[in-house]
Formats: structure tokens, sequence, C-alpha cells
């Protein structure tokens, strides 16, 4: 059985790594064989190789690969942006959904201010925090992730089935227990997707607002000084560290998602 | 003279008072139901039966007129736990298991775990679930799922069963199935059922009485008296007296229907 189950795994990812290949073959190709330079696209064998070399020096502990002080650093700006911004949204959309009035009149500003481009603040907020403090990276990731978890709670605990809320209250159940026992619950799936898109949002804010300066060891400052110094290699070996670290970030949440959320996960495989 | 349950004198019910769009749910109602009995509500859509039950539910309160339930006001009766709720939509929730479900209002009630426990498997017993206890509600099937409904509406072992076109979605046979398990735990329980349907075959293989009503306004047109014997069986459909009661529903309600 599980042997089957195996195979049966392998056959479903062979297209995707097929894609994979494709595309890697493709690039790799593409630039030897039309002459492309490095400064235009690095073919993917000498990211790679560079990305490993970084890898060595990190793993080797002889001397400290920028690229991963880079990496921790940025991965900090983005989880703690994250965790403060999707934090104070929950919480601000529990508090308000308490009282009708207060969300619909807060509602229509939370959509506004979701639509605003959040990172246009980025420069107002290394002068509040300070350039090189993590704490103006962190601010801006905070921000942009704060509407959409604020947003999607809210939903979730609002759109509640109509005749669940009234066999709650033919048990004559209070506020605070219908808010626990079926508001809350109910909102989780809402709320998880939220935080997948924010897990995303968050690495992009945190990349993009380091565009705009901090300390060195950074990604974003690293690709901008990297690129600006000719070493595109490098710059493209920040570039799939910030995807790496996107891409496990997203699956973090994912995981946290089904766990948390037990009755989700078979779905698809009830057979 | 067996005690009654619901006594219902002179209740009207209007949505929307003093506005252009007021709609007069129910007028005149008056309605007395023994303990012990199965009374089916039915009517076109807009007949103010769901209206009823919820009125006697206490999920909304009537305009005028008097309402008891087990001799006391609607709102201690919700209080005292004293009725059950089915709907047409089992209304699970989705994130806890079958067992977690109908230990819920248990739960809010602040009963026990070990009680819980026992009541909850009792409840599924009765519903033949009995080995369901653990499975995720969308595991089980539409009917089944129906079933769990009705044992968390039975845990409290209240004397009242409301019930909203709980089969209303399902299949005809699996609806057929239902009403019979539904006329083996009234047996087994001792409860009085109240049961909304649009099903004239429905509500007549079921009750002991059926309450015609018509709409706008909302009213009670005539009850019927059903005189088959009990315990009815596969057998009651193909009786002629069951026949002769379809025609005579179905002229009450085309009768109701003429006069608007």
């Amino acid at each position: 059985m599980k042997r089957r189950s195996l195979r049966s795994r392998i056959q479903r990812l062979a297209p995707t790594l097929l894609v994979a290949i494709i595309f890697l073959g493709t690039w790799e190709l593409g630039v030897h064989l039309l002459g492309i330079r490095e400064f235009i696209l690095p073919p993917p064998s000498s990211i790679l190789s560079e990305f490993s070399e970084e890898l060595q020096i990190f793993m080797g502990a002889s001397g400290e690969s920028i690229l991963f002080s880079a990496a921790r650093a940025t991965l900090w700006s983005a989880v703690g942006g994250f965790v403060i911004g999707c934090g104070a949204g929950i919480l601000t959309a529990l508090v308000t959904s308490r009282w009708t009035i207060i969300s619909e009149a807060t509602m229509p500003f939370a959509i506004a201010a979701n639509s605003v481009p959040i990172i246009a603040f980025a420069p107002i907020m290394n002068n509040w925090f300070g350039i090189t403090n993590p704490a103006s990276k962190m601010a801006i990731v905070a921000v942009i992730v704060f509407f959409p978890a604020m947003i999607n709670t809210v939903r979730g605990l609002t759109l509640v089935d109509p005749g669940q809320l009234e066999l709650m209250e033919s048990w004559a159940a209070s506020p605070a227990r219908v808010l626990r026992t079926l508001r809350i619950p109910n909102a989780l799936p809402f709320i998880f997707s939220a935080l997948r898109v924010a897990s995303s949002l968050s690495v992009i804010g945190a990349v993009v607002s380091e565009f705009f300066g901090g300390p060195r060891a950074t990604l974003g400052v690293y690709i901008t000084q990297e690129a600006s110094g000719f070493n595109f290699a490098s710059a493209w070996s920040a570039i799939l560290m910030a995807s790496l670290i996107g891409i496990t970030f997203y699956v973090v949440v994912l995981l946290l998602e089904r766990w948390l959320m037990p009755w989700h996960r078979s779905l698809g495989d009830s057979g | 003279m067996a005690a009654r349950v619901i006594e219902a004198r002179q209740i009207n019910k209007v949505f929307n008072p003093d506005r252009e769009e007021q709609v007069i749910a129910l007028q005149d109602i008056d309605l007395t139901v023994a303990s012990g009995e199965f009374v089916s509500l039915i009517g076109p859509s807009g007949c103010g039966k769901s209206t009823l039950l919820r009125l006697i539910a206490d999920l909304i309160e009537p305009s005028t007129g008097d309402l008891q339930v087990n001799d006391k006001s609607p709102h201690q009766a919700r209080i005292d736990r004293d009725y059950g709720m089915v709907f047409q939509a089992a209304t699970l929730l989705e994130w806890r298991s079958v067992r977690k479900n109908i230990e819920l209002p248990l739960e809010i009630h602040g009963f026990a775990k070990q009680e819980r426990r026992e009541r909850a498997q009792a409840a599924l017993e009765l519903v033949e679930l009995g080995s369901f206890g653990d499975h995720w509600p969308w595991q089980l099937s539409g009917g089944m799922q129906q079933r769990v409904a009705i044992a968390r509406a039975l845990v409290f072992h209240p004397s009242l069963l409301l019930m909203d076109e709980p089969f209303g979605a399902l299949d005809e046979f699996t609806r057929e199935r239902m009403n019979m398990e539904l006329l083996r735990i009234w047996r087994e329980t001792d409860t009085t059922i109240l049961f909304v349907t649009h099903s004239i075959a429905e509500a007549i293989f079921l009750s002991s009485r059926v309450v015609v009503m018509s709409p706008r306004p909302g009213r009670i047109t005539s009850i019927v008296d059903i005189d088959l014997p009990r315990p009815r069986s596969f057998e009651t459909r193909s009786r002629p007296r069951y026949h002769e009661l379809v025609a005579e529903v179905r002229e009450v309600l085309r009768d109701a229907h003429v006069l608007e």
C-alpha cells in the first residue's frame, strides 16, 4: 500500500518536475546559445554556484556569509511584522465585531486602506524609526498585513450560518459562548486564507522596504548593492534566497492550518 | 385529559409593523397540542408555519396573543430546555466530531464530561448511529447528518420536539426511511412532536393531527384528525383510508388557495 502511494505521489509530482527542468534547461541553454551577457540575465548554474558558495561559508563557520546574515535579518523583519500586523488585525476584528456598529463603521476604511500601496510609506517609516532599525521594516510589513487579516477575520466572524445562530439561541447560549464556540471556529478558514496571503506579502514588504535603505546585511540592500556593483549572479542568488524564504513561510502557515483545522485536512483523501 | 404542551390563543405576528412593507405573518392562531401528540403544520410557502414554530421556540415574539409552552412562557420553556429543535439543514458544526456536536448543548449548560459522554452515546444509539461518534459531519450522508441533528435535539430529553421541514432536503427513499425512524423515536421517547412540512403524504403518514394553513395572512384553515391505526408501517400507505385522507387534505389546501 505504502509503495503504491509513494509511486502515485511521484506520478503526481512528475509533470511539475518536468516543467521545472524544461524551464531551467531552456534558461541555461538560451543564455549560452544566444550569448546573453551576465548583467542582463545570468544562467541558473552561476546563480546556483554563487548560492552554494555562500551556503558553504555559512555551514563551514569560517567567516560570515553576508547573504545568510541578510536572509536572517530580512526573515526577522518579515516574521516580526507578520506576527505584529496579523495579531493586531485579528484582535481588532474580534473587538470590533463584538459591536456591530463599530465594525460597520470601520470596515469601509479598512477596505479602502487595504487598497493603499502601504510600501510608499517606507521612507516615512525610515524617518520615524531610523533607517537601520529593523522596526522601520517591521512597521511596514505590519501595516501591509494588518488590513487583510482584519477584514477576513471580521468576515469570518460575521458570515455565520443563521440556522446555527438560531440553535445557539435556542440553547440560551451567552454571546461570549457564541463567539468562542461558533464565530471563532467559523472564522478560522477566513483567517488562514488571510495568513497565507500575508505570509507572501510580508516577505515582499520586508525586501521592498529594504530597497529604501537599511543595514548592509538585509536582502533588499544586498540586492541593490550587488546589482549596482555588477555582481549580478550574487544579486540573483539573493533573489533566490528571498524566494526560498517566501515559499518556506507560506508552507509553514499551510502546515499550521492543517494542524489547527484537522476537519478540513481529509477532504481530499477520504478514499 | 392529557397535559397541554402548547397552548396558543389568538396569536398574531406582524413583521415590520407601521411600515409600508408590513407583513401579517400570522393571524388569530388558536392551537392546542396535547402531550404525546404528533402534529404537523402544512401549507404553501408564506403561510407562517415556520414563523409559528419559531414563536413557540421563543426565537421571535408574537405581536399579540397568549402563548404557553408546558404552561410557561416560551421564554421560560427555552431557558428550561423544554424543547429540542431540528431544521431542514442539519446545521452541524463542521469543526466538531459527531459526538462533540451532540454534546454541544450539554456543554453550554455546564454538564460534566462523563454525563455528556453517556447522554451523547445514548442519543447516538437512539438514532442508530452508535458507532459514528468519532466521524466528522462531512463523512456522513445527508440522512445520517439529519439523524445526528435529531440526536442533538433529544439530548436534553425535552418534552417537545420542534421540527422545521427536517427531511425536506432528502431524497424520497431516505425520507420514507427517516419517517419510520422518527415514528420509532417518538414511540420510544414519549416526546410531543410539532412537525412543519410541505409534503401531504409525509404529514398524514406521521401525524395524529394535520394543521392546514394558508398564506397572506397566515392562518389555520382546518385541522384534520388522522385516524390511521398505529403503529404505522410500510403498509399504511396502501390503505384506502390513507388515500382518502390525502385527498381530503389536498382539497382543503386547494379550497384555501381558491379563497384568495
